[in-house]
């Protein structure tokens, strides 16, 4: 079974997650184009690699957390609390070949 | 028409399993149970009053007496407390309280089950993911997670009895995977 590291909790087991999409999205103004407020609301990157997540341990302590996690062999390689500072993402060649998206 | 509503057992009809020597499920008695969300600051206010002092480790459970406070999550409590006077109870509390806080009587939406004997925990894990091993989950350690999938608050009182505490409405689901989960120890 996958254990993923609650910053609260300590390793459980994955069942007790929900995948909570892109992190560190942060929300434009009031003032904002239409554009901007579209992409806040609906793009997010979806490339192979360390990506930074928002996890939720949502039968456990239920509290929202970001991880770093590999999307291809689901490496999950740090966890911290919303509002941490954001660990260094490791480097690429110990994962594989990244795919950029363009928009 | 009665005007008084009557309390049904969410256990009524349903029958618990046993395994003799190695197994016993009993219903833990009615309790005065809250659901207490706010700062620690808040909680320490509250435990002056309520008897324990709700713990501010992770996954620990306080317990003074017949009243117990279980760790949730960092700004979030189970607290239990024998039956009685629930709204009494909560406006004291409450008052001791300065701190934005939601202490909220839940007594009636979750029931609770003992399951005591050498094989508890193993029945347990027949649909509980954790490791409830006594050094990964050792007494004193209470937490949310799963049964199948049921959310279960499972609370270790002794090295071979656990607390389980869910939703009433999950009795029936619940009561049956342990029974089920018990069958293979019952040889």
């Amino acid at each position: 079974m996958l254990l993923v590291t609650c910053p609260y909790c300590g390793p459980r087991p994955e069942i007790e997650f929900r995948q909570a999409g892109e992190a560190h999205i942060a929300r434009p103004a009031i003032t904002c184009s239409d554009d901007e407020w579209a992409d806040f609301l609906y793009m997010r990157d979806n490339h192979k690699g360390y990506m930074r997540e928002r996890w939720r341990h949502v039968a456990g302590c239920g509290r929202f957390f970001n991880v770093v996690r590999h999307t291809v062999t689901d490496k999950f390689v740090a966890s911290y609390k919303v509002g941490e500072e954001k660990p260094a993402i490791p480097a690429e060649a110990a994962a594989g070949p990244r795919v950029e998206i363009v928009r | 028409m009665s005007e008084t509503a009557t309390r049904l057992s969410a256990f009524a009809g349903l029958t618990l399993p046993a395994v003799r020597n190695r197994l016993s499920v009993t219903v833990a008695p009615d309790a005065i149970r809250y659901s207490l969300r706010g700062s620690p600051a808040a909680a320490a206010a509250l435990g002056a009053v309520f008897g324990p002092v709700p713990s501010t480790t992770a996954c620990r459970a306080t317990s003074a007496g017949d009243r117990a406070a279980l760790w949730l999550g960092p700004d979030e409590w189970y607290l239990l407390a024998p039956d009685g006077d629930a709204a009494a109870l909560a406006a004291s509390l409450s008052a001791a309280i300065d701190e934005p806080h939601a202490l909220v009587d839940i007594s009636h939406r979750n029931v609770g089950l003992i399951l005591k004997g050498p094989r508890a925990a193993d029945v347990l894990n027949g649909a509980c993911p954790l490791d409830l091993s006594e050094t990964a989950f050792p007494v004193g350690m209470s937490t949310r997670t799963l049964y199948a999938k049921a959310e279960i608050i499972l609370w270790r009182t002794g090295l071979d009895t656990f607390r389980v505490e869910f939703w009433r409405s999950f009795a029936g689901y619940i009561v049956g995977l342990i029974a089920e989960n018990a069958r293979e120890h019952a040889v």
